[in-house]
């Protein structure tokens, strides 16, 4: 029997043209990136434009705030170009390359250049979702131009003082004409989302879908506190020793001793209201039971489900079910165990975990392998193919700080010996084409839920058409991890 | 045997019937809810003649839920913030040992569990809310408050409403007219300023003594000096406060929702409809002078949600915790736009046929009868924009198929996870697991199976289904027996009402509705374990 598509009707399916709004330094380009992050993670293909750099491709030198002056006609006239070349990319990346979500990410602070996005929205048939960002706190803003903007292309050449002082009259620049989003009078019929003042508020005028309505609650939930994220895994378990995967087994010797280990670390973090969470597993809870903290339980949180396959060596996987072994080496993020979870599955699930992390501050994460990788991918914006692949060794904290527009991570080994559970993606998968994607490119990750999309069909005999496109380099600062070349065991450093 | 009702029900959620909880505009007031039970549904289907068994009875619920461990309701207020249960670390001397119901970790310390309620402060997130309404009168805030805590409910947060103009009928209880409400009646103030402490006084037993954790509280607070009044209130008690406001000047909104909810009051028994719109036009007068709305820079430190014009827009000012950014996420979903929404099983399966739980078998003859006469069905309906949906299970797939309309494929539709008890009759799960089937009968809300679900754990990962629903207009899922009981016990929870209409379609089809019964002890004989086991091959 013919598996239909999953398709609604054209309105819930037709691409969205996110477009940013607000005065420089307002956080743009960071909430532009960090959604972008999110919703490729979720499974919506998702690239950001950002007007800035196609001007920096066009003008290669920035001399100063002269460039934006409302008066300089030569100017206006190659930030416009810039616009319309951006737009243009949209249309392409929308349209042929399998895109589903563009953020246009401009000051788009005037009425005309609104109301052009608009035009060209509906000539192409997208539905478009404004975000702007308000904010008057003088602090906020200059805190803002100090992390990021001096640091910028722009401002090479020159020391930060004078970057600064260039920057704050290239704001000026925008002022005079700057209209806000009306959504009670002029902007009645827009979608819209204005975040005022990092977040202390926000208006939300006629959300029309279900992917608007997760952008909001996720603007909703994010916050720029400075905090500290650490991810581990339970200590070694009985398991693990033994090479088998999945089950509900106790921690090892050295597992308990990770456990102790874990404590002393955590006090010498000596962190502010530090949550803990763990999963339901017993692993996960006996390596919680040695902190002197509270913890709380998430099922979400489980280890990826293996179905048959549960409680099995590798060796007898490949020997009871070699076609599924094989399987799952060809494309170990779609692929979904007998009666278990995928990857993919893994991502949906731990969907509501990230949203409470974004909302949290101070958090330890005492999860599994493949949950650690799902949620690291999260923070480092890694795609699905190098997900299921990302090291996360036993008896190691990674320590992950925001930063800018992106997150350090560091990597803590606690010294504790434990037996290596990273299976390498095999020589023969590695050689053959890349049957996925890099973010940022077409290929869908998984859809938003399990199905909405026509173009997402979560079927595997329908792993969603991939295609490299250009410009699909990572945009953020993924750092590189230290420790991924665990070899067997852990060295004592 | 065993495991009850996992997958293929026909008895109370047949293949051949089709649940049509419709949406309903109504604002209509009745008493506090009792917790959501997945098999107790308040309303009979019609018998289905003929049918194999005589298990086809949801009847009316028990007045409470079964029998549940002492300190359940610890536990479960303790987890309500999200599915994660707190627990304390205390002694390294402590034990894991497994709930034998939920299969859960415990930590235990000498032969007893480590204390779940002392962590009852520690934790900000578990600290009760109280959510204030505010408002003009007819503006939905009591349609707003039984859906909310309808929905918290449901996921698992205990909530109440607390509806003020309840308890002034109770005191007065004949109501003359508007005049009650004018500024001026010193009366009248007296009283509604009594009916609201009285409340409060209730509000602060259900948070602190009741194991409440969100009450939601229901009158018009339409002064900035109540709501200072109560605002201190949850302070003194250590309660969060968010206010939700309600704002809208279209008329026709306003008279609609008159006509729908306030002609029927207890207040107007006695009077025409033209005469009791007129009185409580003039109510709604008393109340203009004197309001006012919640404010950009006067409530700037106030955590709040402003509704406009019934959703087109929201004001959200400073979210505090998890619950409040849930409770926005809500609001900012649901609709009042009239719909339909259908919900069916799949066709009788072939281990339906067998009597067997779970699994992932294709439609038996009779079951794609069935899907024939659903595509019949929905065809005769002749729905505008009807959106299907499906589990990722054959059953529902082979059944959404015959209609010839797109369909969407959810994972998180596909039935119950029966754990170590898949694919097997519940006559093999009492032969193999006698233990897990008396836990099961004992408390089926809370049981898991083991490396399967529980009925609460459904509801978790059935929560995107209900939150897409709530934006969607006409839709017809196509599940499975205990994801379809969960989706019924959130339309049908008696406050935020729900009529529905059962439609059976005239395809026979076993019946797979165990009814729970009467010995659930761990040591009951074979037989009793199954008397209530529906006839199957």
């Amino acid at each position: 029997m013919p598996f239909r598509k999953a398709c609604g009707p054209q309105l819930a399916n037709s691409p969205t043209v996110i477009v940013m709004v607000g005065l420089p330094a307002r956080g743009k380009t960071y909430i532009s990136k960090k959604l972008t992050r999110y919703l490729n993670w979720i499974g919506v293909p998702t690239k950001v434009f950002n007007v800035g750099e196609y001007r920096r491709e066009a003008v290669k030198h920035y001399s100063s705030y002269d460039f934006f002056r409302p008066d300089n006609e030569e100017a206006m006239k190659v930030r416009r170009q810039c616009a319309l070349a951006a737009l243009r990319d949209v249309k392409l990346y929308l349209t042929e390359e399998a895109g589903q979500i563009a953020v246009f990410d401009a000051t788009n602070t005037t009425r005309e250049r609104r109301g052009m996005i608009l035009n060209f929205a509906k000539e192409n048939g997208f539905k478009v979702f404004f975000i702007e960002s308000v904010c008057n706190d003088p602090n906020v803003v200059a805190t803002n131009v100090m992390e990021v903007k001096l640091s910028s292309p722009d401002y090479r050449d020159c020391n930060s003082t004078d970057a600064m002082e260039d920057f704050m009259k290239r704001i000026n620049c925008y002022q005079a004409s700057y209209q806000p989003l009306d959504p009670d009078d002029y902007d009645r019929e827009l979608s819209l989302i204005k975040v005022i003042d990092v977040g202390r508020r926000f208006l939300v005028n006629r959300v029309q879908d279900h992917i608007q309505s997760r952008i909001v609650y996720y603007l909703m939930n994010i916050h720029v506190q400075p905090r500290t994220i650490y991810l581990c895994r339970h200590g070694e378990s009985e398991f693990n020793l033994k090479g088998k995967i999945g089950g509900d087994s106790g921690l090892s010797n050295r597992g308990k001793k990770f456990a102790q280990a874990l404590n002393k670390f955590v006090e010498e973090q000596n962190l502010k209201d530090l949550k803990v969470w763990t999963s339901q597993l017993k692993r996960t809870i006996q390596t919680a039971e040695a902190l002197q903290l509270p913890y709380e339980q998430w099922k979400a949180l489980n280890e990826i489900d293996a179905g048959v396959c549960e409680e099995m060596t590798y060796e007898e996987i490949r020997d009871q079910h070699p076609e599924e072994f094989a399987l799952r080496d060809q494309d170990k993020y779609y692929y979904r165990y007998p009666s278990g979870e995928s990857y993919q599955d893994l991502v949906q699930r731990l969907e509501p975990v990230i949203m409470e992390l974004e909302r949290q501050e101070n958090v330890l994460v005492i999860c599994h392998q493949a949950v650690m990788r799902c949620l690291l991918a999260y923070f480092l914006d890694k795609s699905a193919d190098e997900m299921p692949y990302l090291k996360c060794p036993l008896h190691t904290v990674l320590k992950l700080t925001p930063v800018a527009y992106g997150c350090r991570v560091e990597s803590i080994s606690l010294n504790i010996e434990a037996v290596n559970t990273h299976r390498e993606r095999p020589e023969e998968a590695k050689k053959g084409p890349n049957p996925l994607m890099r973010r940022n490119s077409v290929t869908p990750l998984a859809s938003p839920e399990p199905i909405k999309k026509p173009r997402i069909n979560s079927f595997e005999e329908h792993v969603a058409v991939s295609s490299a496109l250009p410009g699909c380099v990572p945009q953020e600062v993924p750092t590189q991890l230290p420790g991924q070349n665990m070899n067997n065991s852990q060295k004592p450093s | 045997m065993g495991i009850f009702s996992a997958r293929l029900n026909q008895a109370l959620c047949g293949p051949a019937w089709l649940w049509r909880p419709c949406s309903v505009q109504g604002f209509g007031l009745e008493g506090p809810r009792r917790p959501f039970h997945p098999e107790h549904s308040r309303f009979s289907p019609p018998r289905r003649t003929g049918s194999p068994s005589a298990a086809a009875r949801p009847g009316p619920a028990p007045p409470a839920g079964p029998a549940a461990p002492r300190g359940a309701e610890v536990e479960r207020r303790g987890r309500s913030r999200s599915r994660p249960r707190m627990a304390a670390a205390a002694s390294p001397a402590r034990e894991l040992t497994q709930n034998p119901l939920q299969k859960t970790w415990e930590p235990y310390d000498n032969g007893l569990p480590a204390g779940h309620s002392a962590q009852r402060g520690v934790c900000m997130t578990n600290c009760p809310t109280l959510i204030v309404m505010v408002g003009l009168p007819a503006r939905g805030k009591t349609y707003i408050s039984k859906k909310l805590t309808r929905y918290l409910n449901w996921i698992g947060v205990p909530t109440k409403e607390f509806n003020v103009g309840q308890y002034r009928r109770d005191l007065v209880k004949k109501y003359k007219s508007f005049e009650f409400f004018l500024p001026d009646n010193e009366e009248g103030l007296k009283i509604r300023k009594q009916c609201a402490l009285a409340a409060l006084n209730d509000v602060r037993q259900y948070l602190s003594e009741e194991n409440g954790h969100v009450a939601v509280f229901d009158a018009t607070n339409t002064t900035r000096e109540r709501r200072e009044t109560i605002y201190k209130f949850g302070e003194e008690n250590g309660y969060k406060t968010f206010f939700v406001e309600s704002v809208c000047v279209d008329p026709e909104v306003i008279a609609a929702n008159i006509v729908q909810v306030k002609l029927g009051s207890p207040d107007y028994v006695d009077c025409s409809n033209d005469e009791a719109t007129e009185d409580f036009m003039k109510r709604i007068e008393c109340y203009k002078n004197s309001y006012e709305t919640l404010d950009e820079n006067l409530d700037k430190d106030l955590s709040y949600i402003k509704i406009m014009d019934v959703g087109r827009s929201y004001l959200v000012n400073r979210v505090m915790d998890h619950i409040q950014s849930r409770i926005v996420y809500y609001l900012m979903n649901i609709h009042v736009t009239p719909r339909s929404i259908y919900l069916c099983r799949h066709g009788e399966s072939e281990l339906n046929l067998k009597g067997r739980i779970g699994g992932d078998p294709g439609l038996s003859v009779r079951g794609k009868e069935f899907a024939k006469s659903l595509a019949q069905f929905i065809n005769e309906q002749n729905i505008k924009d009807l959106k299907v949906w499906t589990s990722q299970m054959k059953r529902t797939i082979q059944t959404a198929e015959a209609l010839g309309v797109p369909y969407e494929q959810w994972k998180v539709l596909n039935e119950i996870d029966a754990g170590v008890c898949e694919e097997m009759t519940y006559e093999e799960i009492q032969e193999n697991y006698p233990l897990e089937f008396a836990l099961r009968d004992q408390d089926k809300y809370r049981y898991r199976y083991p490396k399967g679900e529980s009925y609460e754990d459904l509801v978790q990962r059935l929560e995107p289904v209900i939150m897409e629903l709530e934006r969607q207009e006409n839709v017809l899922v196509i599940c499975h027996q205990a994801v379809m009981r969960c989706l019924l016990a959130y339309f049908l929870d008696k406050p935020a009402g729900c009529k529905v209409e059962s439609i059976f379609l005239n395809v026979e089809a076993v019946n797979t509705h165990r009814d729970k019964p009467e010995n659930v002890g761990v040591d009951r004989s074979r037989e009793e374990a199954l008397r209530t086991v529906p006839n199957h091959l």
